[in-house]
């Protein structure tokens, strides 16, 4: 480790890293803009100037750029000196000479890096009395806010959105004082990882628009830790509250799993939570089939006289909290839980549990597969079905780059002389899919297959690898490329529904293990806790897995009903689940917002959004990670685990009646089953303190606490009291130095922005000072997973086509969508056809294609695809109108002659009435 | 039809044979397509006068390029015209040697005789004036060039020759 000397201190630094990583790990202030540790350094805003002197004698040095120059054995370097701190005072000068006094209408404002690094330097007083700059704004979307005058050109939107995030429609446009960032005409930004631009931006050029709606400064706002429930790849993020409203979602760093990134759904798609569609109040139905509102108590008590001493069966939720599946399952019995998948989803989910225990290869963390040299991809569309994991995969092409700079000595934050060495040279990524991908610009191989075919081509691969070839001589290639790297990674997941696919990306992971490679295998599931619930339900010595549909058929043996936070309707099925309705069986359901399940049931029960209950939800890599109430639920809701706890105790239940707070409830359950046993560990408990305090939901400069209510009530309303969890509604307490899992925000001395993130981490780019959130629930005991190879489907009928689902990043999820932004975002169902059958069909992209499996049948818009498998047509996965779509069925397509092409699919604007 | 009319007409049938040929013909030097797209925008200029919205997607696609990146390609050079321009363009030389020669009354000059500012066109669309920091003919400053000729040793008299009396004008490199 050299040593080097910035103002005659000497600092051991890490070799091959720059200045000014060597100074922020030293803990020193050194201001920067267009350096960040996941883009590394292009040396181009001139903000971390030091000076650097040739020796011990020299006393004058030579201005240069911390972010652009390496640490050498006793390199001596001033941040302090006249010239250093005189230079970076210019810069920031240079830069506010069109920068506009607007920071208190900016929704920038008190969490600026701008406005940190002006007051860091001491540029205090303005001396420019000439005219600032002006640019028009361009309309980007629902999503972000564009205000270009406040741009001071760092370059660092255009580096993330184009060269990490992989989109093309947002390019630095002109040069020299009227450099602009925007699109070449204004629309929609098409990236799914649009929303970043929020926090990348060191100002207030891109800002979270749908938070300007309802602003509050950061200073204001109440965070919890939590985690994102848009998908099961588990993203940390900390969402914020005021006026018991939820305003927005920030990153929270998690250094193996999300980054310093989230996808769009995750940033954006919490809006429903405060929708009017949520429930507000408890309802029994009435015989007319309406709801009477009902309080708390009185619906506990109803559902206690319905429950106590009957046969009650549960229908659990891969949606809800481990806790909350875990205490219906007690309370209802094991053997009259099911999980709530839909039967081809179970059948999946219990395969990829047996995988995960059993395989040879690392289940690996983002963070992991960032790190592979050839990626093989089996039918799973990641950037719309785990979207994180894709940006990750972006990264992970960029290996080959790294390896080139490496055999030029170029350490890899040089990224422009990185990216400039590589040009389009990548990672082998090869992508074999049903159809086009979000991934196909990085891939160095697309292929295009059936299901069937998909998991025949893995196989074919696994074969391949073992030394037996394939006639098809791309199967031999794509083997090839995979016994030439050294960190393979294999990606499939259940998007497809597909058992087979899963299995063939287990052969392929596991015979690479017999090749000797330390093989990764990612395997993608669908929401949030699926992988929790499946351990949940998991059960070797059984094969009793009691499914939906076996579950409605023997509804009548039943009293009651009780379904948690799942739309059965989603699951498929329609006719078993109308038969549960129909059945003379009480259904009880709690859930967040309006579905067809809740109007079918007798007693509804509102439920909290994840930002108002705390739980456990294990990602798909097997990772628990816990997420608490970043406020409390209104008067009569209650998180699940409460009303289930309350129906507990009201029951008399043995196991359960005892149980009063959420820690005993992960005790129980972490009792009840080896697998979860360390879901103990996976947060601090309740009685966690920092110093004697409890952790700080609020900022200490949290405002008007007392009188935010006033309008309503001028009695100062008393502090709401946590009693569940170590987070505390209050500002009183540190807000650093706390575990991983424990971090609601973050704010450092002199660093507003969440740029004070490097104040947690415990070095540049690495783990939290507290660690890295989560513990790993699932260990394999490697003694190789061996699937069964699944037979191949019947083979076509003419004119049939094999439907395929389409998974979209803003459509495809249930609850996202019900956020007005996602919706519009989302457009209309679609039936996805390629541009050769759409002429033989003679449709183009917007006419409508009926579409007939069995003896139904309906009309969608058709959406043209780059390229789909031979046979096949795509449907949007997820969305209302095609629920009753199941992937592998055979269908007919025809011209609806009488389709209407919609005048607007615009939902919601912001652009006024001329745009709808 | 205007541009934002025309933006989703079909780009294929934009450029014309002799431009794609001239643009293939740049093509076969560069290993990346978009490597060609400082000469296939010269090549649509010299053609057009200027690049229109509909022109340069029309690029963008052919290069296989983003309308975006190929946007801060033609923005960033200021010969590349993202607006009309006159049939002959002034490029006014603003540089040090120029300006201590004295441009500054040449160009008021320029604006007194043509009614034209930086930026802007003449109304019978003859001239466009824009600056340039140097032309590489500092011994002979102030100098300027007028469509493809430089004229040097700039002064009022010369303006008035230039763009008063046309028939005087001869050629420029005096």
């Amino acid at each position: 480790m050299p040593t080097i000397y910035v103002d005659d201190q000497a600092l051991e630094v890490a070799q091959g890293e720059n200045i000014l990583e060597a100074c922020l790990n030293a803990g020193l202030d050194l201001p920067y803009f267009c350096w960040h540790p996941a883009m590394g350094s292009i040396g181009s805003c001139r903000q971390c100037a030091v000076v650097q002197y040739q020796n011990e004698e020299d006393t004058k040095g030579r201005i240069v750029m911390g972010c652009m120059t390496p640490v050498t054995e006793g390199a001596r370097f001033s941040l302090n000196t006249d010239n250093a701190s005189k230079f970076r005072e210019a810069v920031v000068e240079s830069l506010m000479l069109n920068h506009p006094h607007d920071c208190p209408v900016c929704g920038e404002g008190g969490e600026c890096h701008l406005q940190d690094m002006t007051v860091m330097v001491g540029h205090r007083d303005r001396r420019y009395t000439g005219k600032k700059n002006t640019h028009r704004n361009q309309y980007l979307g629902p999503l972000i806010h564009h205000e270009m005058n406040r741009c001071i050109t760092c370059y660092r939107c255009e580096r993330y959105y184009r060269d990490y995030a992989g989109g093309n429609d947002l390019a630095a446009q002109a040069s020299h004082d009227h450099v602009y960032f925007g699109r070449h005409e204004e629309g929609v930004l098409q990236s799914e990882f649009s929303g970043n631009l929020v926090e990348v931006c060191p100002t207030g050029v891109f800002t979270d628009k749908p938070f300007l709606k309802h602003y509050s400064r950061k200073w204001d706002l109440q965070s919890a830790p939590s985690i994102c429930s848009g998908c099961a790849v588990g993203c940390n993020i900390a969402p914020a509250e005021r006026y018991g409203k939820l305003k927005r979602v920030h990153n929270r760093y998690n250094h193996e799993v999300n980054g310093y990134f989230l996808c769009d759904r995750g940033r954006f798609g919490s809006g429903y939570i405060n929708s009017d569609s949520r429930l507000d109040y408890a309802g029994i139905k009435k015989p007319d089939g309406s709801f009477m509102a009902v309080h708390q108590q009185q619906a506990i008590d109803t559902a206690v006289e319905w429950v106590k001493n009957k046969k009650v069966a549960g229908i659990g939720s891969p949606r809800g909290s481990i806790e909350a599946n875990y205490l219906l399952r007690e309370l209802v019995g094991a053997a009259n839980f099911v999980p709530g998948f839909s039967d081809r989803e179970a059948g999946i989910l219990k395969a990829i549990v047996r995988i995960l225990k059993t395989t040879t290869a690392i289940n690996p963390s983002i963070k992991q597969m960032e790190t592979a040299d050839a990626i093989l991809i089996l039918g799973e569309d990641v950037t719309n079905t785990a979207p994180r994991v894709a940006l990750g995969l972006r990264q992970a092409v960029r290996n080959k780059a790294f390896e080139l700079a490496a055999q030029m000595g170029l350490p890899q934050w040089q990224d422009a002389a990185v990216r400039n060495l590589a040009q389009d040279q990548r990672s082998p990524m090869i992508i074999v899919s049903a159809t086009d991908t979000r991934l196909d610009d990085v891939a160095s191989q697309c292929i295009s297959l059936s299901p069937d075919d998909i998991a025949a081509f893995g196989y074919g691969v696994a074969e391949a690898l073992s030394g037996r070839k394939s006639q098809d001589e791309m199967v031999n290639q794509v083997a090839a490329v995979l016994a030439g790297a050294n960190n393979p990674l294999v990606i499939s997941g259940a998007s497809m529904l597909h058992e087979g696919i899963v299995n063939s990306a287990v052969a392929v992971a596991e015979q690479l293990h017999s090749c000797d490679k330390p093989s990764m295998l990612s395997l993608c599931v669908a929401e949030s806790n699926s992988l929790g619930l499946a351990l949940l339900v998991d059960d070797p010595n059984s094969d009793a897995n009691m499914s939906i549909a076996n579950l409605t058929k023997q509804a009548s043996d039943f009293d009651v009903v009780i379904v948690l936070e799942n739309s059965l309707e989603r699951r498929g099925l329609s006719e078993q689940i109308d038969s549960l309705y129909k059945a003379n069986t009480k259904v009880i359901s709690m859930d967040i917002l309006e579905n067809t399940t809740l109007a079918n049931s007798d007693l509804v029960l509102p439920a909290a959004s994840y930002a108002e209950s705390q739980g456990t939800v294990v990602n798909s890599e097997g990772r628990a990670q816990r997420y608490f109430p970043v406020y409390q639920p209104s008067t009569e809701r209650l998180p699940s685990w409460q009303w289930l706890l309350k129906l507990a105790v009201g029951c008399e239940h043995g196991g359960l009646a005892n149980l009063e707070y959420f820690d005993q409830v992960v005790a129980a359950c972490a009792n009840s089953q080896a697998a979860f046993g360390r879901l103990v560990d996976v947060a601090p408990m309740r009685d966690y303190r920092n110093q004697g305090l409890k952790v700080p939901r609020q900022t200490h400069r949290y405002s008007g606490r007392t009188a935010m209510h006033a309008g309503v009530s001028v009695h100062e309303p008393q502090q709401p009291q946590d009693s569940q969890s170590p987070l505390t509604f209050s500002m009183e307490g540190l807000n650093r130095e706390s575990p991983a899992a424990l971090m609601p925000y973050v704010w450092s001395p002199g660093w507003n922005s969440n740029q004070s993130l490097q104040k947690f981490q415990a070095e540049v780019d690495g783990p939290l000072k507290g660690g890295t959130a989560g513990v790993h629930l699932i260990s394999s005991d490697a003694s190789g997973a061996v699937e069964p190879a699944v037979p191949i489907t019947p083979t076509l009928k003419p004119h049939h086509w094999r439907l395929v689902p389409v998974h979209q990043v803003h459509g495809s999820d249930e609850m996202s969508v019900n956020t007005d932004e996602i919706a519009q975002l989302a457009g209309r169902a679609f039936i996805a056809v390629g541009a050769k059958l759409a002429e033989k069909l003679g449709v183009t992209e917007g006419d409508g294609l009926i579409v007939a499996p069995h003896n139904t049948e309906l009309s969608l818009q058709v959406k043209i695809l780059s390229r789909v498998a031979k046979n096949c047509v795509g449907f949007s996965a997820g969305y209302l109108e095609t629920l009753d779509l199941q992937p592998g069925d055979l269908v007919t397509l025809s011209k609806d002659e009488a389709w209407v092409q919609p005048t607007s699919t615009v939902i919601a604007t912001d652009r006024g009435p001329a745009h709808v | 039809m205007n541009d934002a009319q025309m933006i989703h007409t079909d780009l294929d049938s934009v450029l014309s044979a002799e431009e794609l040929t001239a643009i293939d013909r740049e093509l076969s030097h560069v290993p990346y397509k978009s490597g060609a797209a400082i000469d296939a925008l010269k090549i649509v200029q010299a053609k057009r006068g200027w690049i229109s919205d509909q022109s340069l997607q029309a690029i963008a696609k052919y290069l296989e390029m983003s309308a975006e990146e190929l946007e801060g390609i033609a923005t960033f050079y200021n010969l590349i015209y993202r607006r009309p321009v006159g049939k002959k363009v002034i490029l006014f030389c603003d540089s040090v040697s120029c300006w201590i020669c004295g441009c500054d009354g040449i160009k008021q000059k320029i604006t007194d005789v043509l009614g034209i500012n930086y930026g802007e066109t003449t109304e019978d669309k003859e001239y466009s004036l824009i600056p340039v920091p140097c032309l590489g003919a500092c011994d002979k400053a102030p100098v300027m060039m007028v469509g493809d000729d430089l004229v040097t040793h700039l002064d009022d008299a010369k303006i008035d020759e230039l763009f008063t009396d046309k028939a005087k004008y001869s050629g420029g490199n005096t």
